[in-house]
């Protein structure tokens, strides 16, 4: 019948079982079910399909809420979610406050912009200060200098991504080694800033750096190594060398120009006249370590990709 | 993948298992005072700045008090699980 042919054409895709054709022959609860399936998103294609039937299609969407039992189900369904959802927050509001997370996520284009620029060109960036306002740090939108956890995530799922493409061009894909990827590069980024807590901890630098703000530091990193990746798919080993260098430098550059802001005590206070000489040394170490972990990181990470 | 040094998540549970099992064994009394970094040789000077050796040393006590109880616990349910699991 015409009501099967429309049917066949307009859901070869749908999640809802083949069955749906036969709702007349079932009972009423698969007939409900089919209804509940299509209902949010493929329920443009069910209806456009069958025409000539909206009868059939009328009543299995009607059978969702005359049948007491799928709108109880619905019902109760929602407010377990609900309670779930409350009790999620009130747990991960004892870890980490999710204001301060906020913060770090109030971006906008022209931030982005000007930081993916920072990020790959930083020679001609002039202040380097981030700039408070009353003690609290000025957010992203306003500062172009403020760290931010939206770039890092945004690469780090690009850079998976990547990975995932450059592995299949050389078909050795498959989806154990894409997480595989995933968890080495995350697992990077936790020793990253485990090493960078304990260092800053142990020489008793009273920073204002955040573990958010390690994180994002850590995280930018990402950017480059999309960069690289890129460009050694597009023009092979040398390209990717000359990639490697060039993000490199640019990384080590920024790494050092932000942290030393943070780190390394300002030369105009003359506050510890008699303090130990070892102290400014360990810093600037602790900063062109970090700066120098960057590329090895980088290459690490990006060689197995482009063979 | 061609990364023989491929992590995954659990294998950096282990690798912190062990590390705070590590630090947690240093006995006080019959190593650390030995080599000089007893609790009553680290608190040098009384200035705002400890020192890296006075924190290191703050380091190793406060692992070895807090963690002790939690310790124990992961360490019996490793056990567990490795024997039964391999």
């Amino acid at each position: 019948s015409s009501w099967h042919k429309g049917y066949s054409l307009n859901t070869p895709r749908a999640r809802a079982a083949p069955p749906t054709g036969d709702s007349v022959l079932f009972e009423d609860t698969s007939s409900a079910a089919p209804a509940m399936n299509s209902q949010g998103y493929y329920t443009p294609g069910y209806n456009m399909g069958e025409p000539s039937n909206d009868m059939q299609g009328g009543g299995g969407v009607n059978n969702l809420f005359t049948d007491p039992m799928a709108n109880a189900a619905m019902m109760y369904g929602s407010s377990l979610a609900n309670q779930g959802k409350d009790m999620v927050n009130k747990e991960i509001s004892r870890f980490m406050s999710v204001n301060k997370l906020k913060y770090f996520f109030a971006v906008d284009t022209r931030y982005v912009l000007k930081k993916l620029m920072i990020l790959m060109f930083p020679y001609t960036h002039r202040d380097w200060e981030v700039r408070y306002h009353r003690d609290t740090p000025l957010t992203p939108r306003q500062d172009v200098n403020a760290p931010d956890l939206y770039i890092p995530t945004m690469a780090f799922i690009t850079y998976i991504l990547l990975a995932g493409m450059a592995l299949g061009i050389q078909k050795r894909f498959s989806p154990e080694v894409l997480g595989l990827c995933a968890s080495t590069a995350l697992v990077w980024v936790i020793i990253e800033v485990l090493v960078m807590l304990l260092s800053l901890y142990l020489l008793t630098v009273h920073s204002d750096l955040s573990t958010f703000d390690l994180v994002a530091y850590s995280g930018y990193k990402y950017v480059g190594m999309i960069f690289t990746v890129l460009c050694g798919l597009l023009f092979g080993s040398d390209g990717y060398f000359v990639a490697l260098a060039w993000s490199s430098c640019a990384l080590m550059f920024f790494i050092i120009r932000s942290l030393k802001m943070k780190i390394l005590p300002s030369l105009s206070s003359d506050s510890m006249g008699m303090g130990s000489s070892a102290k400014p040394q360990l810093r600037l170490y602790i900063t062109v370590a970090s700066a120098l972990f960057q590329p090895i990181i980088i290459y690490w990470l990006t060689s197995h990709l482009v063979r | 993948m061609a990364l023989n040094m491929a992590f995954t998540l659990y294998s950096l549970i282990q690798t912190a298992i062990l590390c705070t099992n590590a630090i947690a064994v240093l006995h006080e009394e019959r190593f650390l005072s030995k080599i000089g970094w007893g609790v009553d040789q680290g608190v040098g000077g009384f200035g705002d700045d400890p020192g890296v050796k006075a924190q290191i040393l703050n380091l190793i006590r406060s692992v070895r008090t807090v963690m002790r109880v939690p310790l124990i616990i992961v360490n019996s349910a490793c056990i567990v699980l490795l024997l039964l699991f391999g």
